[in-house]
Formats: structure tokens, C-alpha cells, sequence
């Protein structure tokens, strides 16, 4: 039973990754920019709802504020900063954006101290299902339907509305995009906005499920990249397939050696790339 | 080919040559720094060449990333497995095998080269960004192995580095100064001489437009590993100087991103793509570093901010500013045509037999 529990476990932090791939294979998918600074980004959203917890708001309720802030602030960096620099090769955006994890990372520490912290959900927490010798906890649950939901909701995004088409046009081919009246540095924005304002559910849900600091953002870039990496990139569920698999392999190699918890999900990320580098379930070719 | 060797140049060979080749002027330019850096240990107390030592390592670990990043457009953020890797088998030859430590810090980059060619397998799978990502996967890797070897390396407390004990701390230091001087010298040079040659410019071609470059008979693949495989050994080495002269190697500092990231702010800042320009970065990011290493966060936000703001305005760095305000080459890597060509007015070129139009 302990090996079933460990799997489901492992299934529902899943849910939580393919949050964090999604927001980064979003903005590749549409203008192909690596954002270096997504982990930051991650652990900056989970510093805002704590601030706004202060005004004594639940942290699930604080959304409604992170959540905008989030995609305000992925607009503005997007028509502000990267689309200055766009076309001008891949080595501006990745200056950047690493730049910019470096800024958030110090800016949080200066404001908050390097001390951990948590967002208290109260019992929410610790609150569990158990089916006969399973026990699902419930908050992992809600987080891994948050995700599916979420990605639903992207679904009917990109193949029924007239923006998400313009969003795959753009990601097609911006130039001919363009030709056919859509502005494609105003999609870029909506793109990096909308990418925030994943990044700010994931960041939230991340800060409500376990302690955070100023720098734990990069670690969080690298388990978005590796769900993205296993699961193939331009597939909206591959990513979710990915995080599954990546939070598997972490909560399995952490039961039989705490220590391998990262360890294991790098190594599973390095066979699917050693043996199938295209991921596992991709869908765009240009990888 | 020389512009001279064209036939219907070769007749415009009467025009005044200029008078001091951009070689021999950097030639002299080199000697002349050479030779006053070997006269350091003779004037200089330990800790100048203790800063020095650290100036070098930083300039070279730029020059390193540069080549990668700015000539072979290969963006990588795990730079630092090269210098983790290289820190600790120049330990582990030192003290574990009982080679001579100052030949240890040549092998270490052997050592770094070994790991460099299955990663290099894996990466070059990605692309762009990805890629980026991917090299620091494999640094993560690296570092979460070497932290969980608990006897042998001493896992997260690190070892530290016995084999120096046993020398006099006089020749102890001299040595290491020397050897900064030939990693100093020889990342340089090493760029200088791989960028005149046609490798370099089969490289340039391939981070400009890898499938034109292709189209044209270049094995980027090739080029792009040698590259990759040339700054893991160079980084290496420089690793394994680097923890010459600090002793104590952890992994979580030896493999920290913290060290590309002081990479980029250099090659940034000082301009992507040149030989000068790290030249410049480091001497700028070593003085920003002396004024603000009491400012703790506030160093760091102000590196950030510049890496955005250099990015934004001034995308080429100060030497590209430098550069294109006063015409100053000193390292001419770039091809054109020799300077006296270009600037001959059409009526002295008439004087001299004038170009004919090719028949």
C-alpha cells in the first residue's frame, strides 16, 4: 500500500508541474523565447499572496489578486522589454530574462529575508480522503483538477476563439500572420500575460503546498522545463503527461532515498532526451 | 586569402601599406603585457597577485563563455559543471592519485572533456532556449552526484585540498600566478587564433544561420561540439585554478549558476562576439564587485538591472560603443579588406592604374 500511496502521490504533484511547463511552453509555442526567469516568476506570485494575505484573505481567495497583478506585469515585460529586443537573435531574450530572475530573486530577499515561508491554508493542509488503504490528501487532489482544468480551458482557448487562433497563427508564422491584420507583438503580449497568469495559480498553489524562499525559483524552471522536455513540446497534455511522469520519478526516488527526490526526475528527463528526443507525446516538430 | 592575392586587386599593391599591421601592433600590444605580468611576483606582495590571479580566472572564464555563446551562439547556463567538475578532479588527482598539483590543473580540463562529449550528445538535442535549460540540467546532475558521494568526496561538506601543504607558501603562490598567466593568455589566444581560422569563420556562419551554413558544406554539428568540447576543457582548467587558490571545494558553490551568471554579466557588459570586450567586462565587473561586495542584494540587482538596460540600449557593450566611436581594433579577427583599400579615394585609385572591371 505504501507503494500505491507513494504513486498517487506522485500522479497529483504532477498536476502541479504541468502548471509550471505549461506557462513556459505557452510563450515558446507562440514567439519560440525561453523566459529564464519562469521559477522566479513561480516564487514571485507565491511573495504576492502572502502580501495580500495580510488583508486576512484566504490564500486560494488571494488569486483574484495575484492573478491580475501576474498578467498586468506579463504584458507590460512583454510590450515593455522582450518585444524591443525581438528578432535580434536568441541571445537577448535569454540576457534578459536571466537578468531578470536575478533581479526578482534579490528584490524578494532584500523584502521578505531569505527565512522560508508558507502560505497557511489552515486545514486545508493537512485535510485527506481515504479509500479503504489509500489515502489522497485533499489540496493535492484540487491541484491536480486545477491543472486539468486549466488545460482544458487552454484547449477551447486555441481551437475555438478568435484569439487563440490568432495565437497559433503567430506561432505558425508571424509574418504571414501579420498580413492577414493581426498584430503580433500585441499577441506576444497576451501571450506572456497569460503565461503569468498561469505562473501566478502555479505559484499559489506551490506556496500553499510547501515552504518557499527567494531562491528556489531556478529549481521550479528546471521541473517546468523537464515536464515540457518529457512530455514533447507544443502538446498541451504531453505537458501534463510530462509533470505526471516527472512527479513520479521525484516522489519515487525520494521514497527510496530522500536525497534522489531531484536526482531522479533529472535522470528521467536525460533517457526520454537520450532516447526520444522529440518527448514523448510531441506534436510540433520544431523542437 | 589576402585581398592582394585577388588579380584584380593585385596591381593597387603601390598604394601605401599602412604602417603597423593590426598583428604586429597586437603582437607588440601582448609582449609588452606579458612581460610586465612575469615581472609581478618579483615587486608585488601576495595579495595583489592573489587579486590578479582572481581578475584572470574571471577574464578567462568570460573569454570562455563568449566563445561559446557570442561566436558559436551555443547559450549555455551550466558552465558551472565545467568548473565544478574541474575543481574537484584536480583534487582528486592531486590527493587521491598523487599527481604533481600544479599538472593536475592541466589534466582537470581532460577530466571536464570526458563529461563534456556525452552532454554535448544530449544538448545539442535542444534547441535554443531549451538548450540553455538543458546544460543546466546536466550541471544540476553533476553537482546532486557529487553531494552523494558522502565518503569519498565528503558529500555537501566538500574536501579540501591537501597536496599544496607540503609546499613553501612563497613558491606555492608564484606557481599559481604563473599558471593564471598561461590560462590567462592561453583562453586569448586560444579564441584570437581559432576565430582567424577557417573553423572560426565556418563557426560564425553557423551561429548566424546553421541551414545556410550547412548549404555550404560546413559540418556545423562538428564544429559545434568541438567548440562546446574546447570551453568544458578551458572552463575546466580554470576551475581547477580556481580551487587552487580557495582550498575548500562544496558542491553546491563549485556548481552554482552563480558562476555563468557572472560569465554573461561579463561578456555583456564589456560586448557579445569580440575578443576586447570580456577584456573590458571583467575589469568593469571586477571594480562594480569591489565597491559593492558590502551591498549583498543590492550587487546583485544592480548586475540584473544592467544585463536588461545593455541589453535594451546597448546591445553591442562598452567596446562595441568604444568600437564603433573611435574605429579601435585590437584583435583583428574580423575579414575585410586591408584598411588602405578602403579608404583610398576613386582618384588615387584612378592615379595607381584604377580597379579594372573584371572582363
Amino acid at each position: 500500500m505504501q507503494l500505491v500511496n507513494t504513486i498517487v502521490q506522485g500522479i497529483l504533484l504532477g498536476g502541479l508541474y504541468a502548471l509550471f511547463g505549461t506557462g513556459l511552453s505557452l510563450i515558446f509555442g507562440v514567439m519560440r523565447l525561453v523566459n529564464l526567469a519562469h521559477g522566479d516568476f513561480i516564487v514571485l506570485a507565491a511573495y504576492l499572496s502572502l502580501m495580500a494575505m495580510a488583508f486576512g484573505l484566504h490564500p486560494l481567495l488571494t488569486l483574484l489578486i495575484v492573478i491580475p497583478i501576474m498578467f498586468i506585469l506579463g504584458v507590460v515585460l512583454q510590450r515593455g522589454i522582450l518585444n524591443k529586443v525581438l528578432g535580434e537573435g536568441l541571445m537577448p531574450p535569454l540576457v534578459i530574462t536571466f537578468g531578470l530572475s536575478i533581479l526578482v530573486q534579490n528584490v524578494l530577499q532584500l523584502g521578505f529575508s531569505a527565512d522560508s515561508q508558507d502560505l497557511d491554508a489552515g486545514a486545508l493542509e493537512t485535510a485527506s480522503m481515504k479509500f479503504s488503504e489509500v489515502t489522497i490528501g485533499t489540496f493535492p487532489l484540487i491541484t491536480f483538477i486545477t491543472a486539468v482544468v486549466i488545460l482544458v480551458a487552454l484547449q477551447l482557448f486555441f481551437n475555438r476563439t478568435k484569439l487563440g487562433q490568432a495565437f497559433r497563427a503567430t506561432s505558425d508564422d508571424p509574418g504571414t500572420a501579420e498580413l492577414m491584420g493581426i498584430n503580433s507583438r500585441q499577441i506576444y503580449g497576451w501571450a506572456m500575460g497569460l503565461s503569468l497568469a498561469i505562473v501566478a495559480i502555479a505559484g499559489v498553489l506551490l506556496g500553499i503546498r510547501t515552504n518557499f524562499s527567494p531562491t528556489i525559483g531556478p529549481a521550479r524552471l528546471i521541473f517546468a522545463f523537464e515536464a515540457v522536455i518529457i512530455g514533447g513540446l507544443g502538446s498541451i497534455w504531453g505537458t501534463l503527461a510530462g509533470g505526471v511522469i516527472l512527479g513520479l520519478a521525484q516522489t519515487i526516488g525520494a521514497a527510496l532515498d530522500p536525497t534522489w527526490f531531484q536526482l531522479a526526475g533529472h535522470i528521467v528527463t536525460l533517457i526520454v532526451l537520450a532516447v526520444k528526443p522529440s518527448g514523448l507525446f510531441a506534436r510540433t516538430r520544431d523542437a | 586569402m589576402l585581398a592582394s592575392q585577388v588579380p584584380m586587386f593585385k596591381h593597387i599593391n603601390s598604394l601605401t601599406p599602412p604602417s603597423l599591421s593590426p598583428e604586429r601592433r597586437l603582437a607588440i600590444v601582448a609582449a609588452f603585457v606579458l612581460i610586465s605580468a612575469l615581472t609581478v611576483p618579483l615587486w608585488a606582495g601576495s595579495g595583489t597577485m592573489r587579486t590578479l590571479v582572481e581578475f584572470i580566472y574571471l577574464l578567462a572564464l568570460a573569454q570562455m563563455w563568449n566563445l561559446l555563446a557570442g561566436y558559436a551562439g551555443m547559450v549555455s547556463i551550466g558552465q558551472q559543471a565545467w568548473i565544478g567538475l574541474g575543481g574537484y578532479a584536480m583534487i582528486v588527482l592531486a590527493d587521491d592519485l598523487g599527481i604533481n598539483v600544479f599538472v593536475a590543473v592541466f589534466l582537470a580540463g581532460l577530466v571536464a572533456v570526458l563529461f563534456a562529449l556525452p552532454t554535448a550528445v544530449l544538448v545539442f538535442r535542444l534547441r535554443a532556449g531549451y538548450f540553455a535549460i538543458g546544460t543546466w540540467v546536466i550541471a544540476e546532475v553533476f553537482r546532486l552526484l557529487i553531494a552523494s558521494s558522502t565518503t569519498w568526496l565528503q558529500g555537501e561538506s566538500g574536501r579540501t585540498l591537501a597536496a599544496l601543504g607540503e609546499i613553501a607558501r612563497s613558491t606555492r603562490e608564484i606557481w599559481t600566478y604563473l599558471i593564471a598567466i598561461i590560462i590567462g593568455f592561453g583562453s586569448i589566444a586560444l579564441v584570437y587564433y581559432l576565430m582567424r581560422s577557417k573553423p572560426g569563420l565556418g563557426l560564425t556562419a553557423t551561429r548566424d544561420s546553421e541551414g545556410a551554413a550547412a548549404s555550404v558544406g560546413i559540418d556545423t554539428y562538428r564544429l559545434k561540439l568541438m567548440v562546446f568540447l574546447l570551453c568544458a576543457f578551458g572552463t575546466g582548467v580554470i576551475g581547477a585554478l580556481i580551487y587552487l587558490t580557495v582550498l575548500n571545494i562544496r558542491p553546491s558553490a563549485a556548481f552554482s549558476v552563480q558562476w555563468t551568471a557572472f560569465m554573461i554579466f561579463i561578456v555583456v557588459i564589456g560586448g557579445i562576439g569580440t575578443i576586447e570586450g570580456p577584456i573590458i567586462g571583467a575589469v568593469i565587473f571586477f571594480i562594480i564587485r569591489e565597491y559593492l561586495s558590502n551591498f549583498g542584494e543590492w550587487s546583485f540587482i544592480f548586475l540584473g538591472v544592467t544585463a536588461v538596460v545593455m541589453m535594451l540600449f546597448m546591445p553591442q557593450g562598452v567596446w562595441g560603443l568604444l568600437h564603433r566611436r573611435f574605429d579601435l581594433e585590437l584583435f583583428p579577427v574580423r575579414r575585410r579588406l586591408p584598411a588602405h583599400l578602403l579608404t583610398a579615394t576613386p582618384a588615387a585609385l584612378e592615379q595607381s592604374g584604377g580597379i579594372k572591371e573584371p572582363a
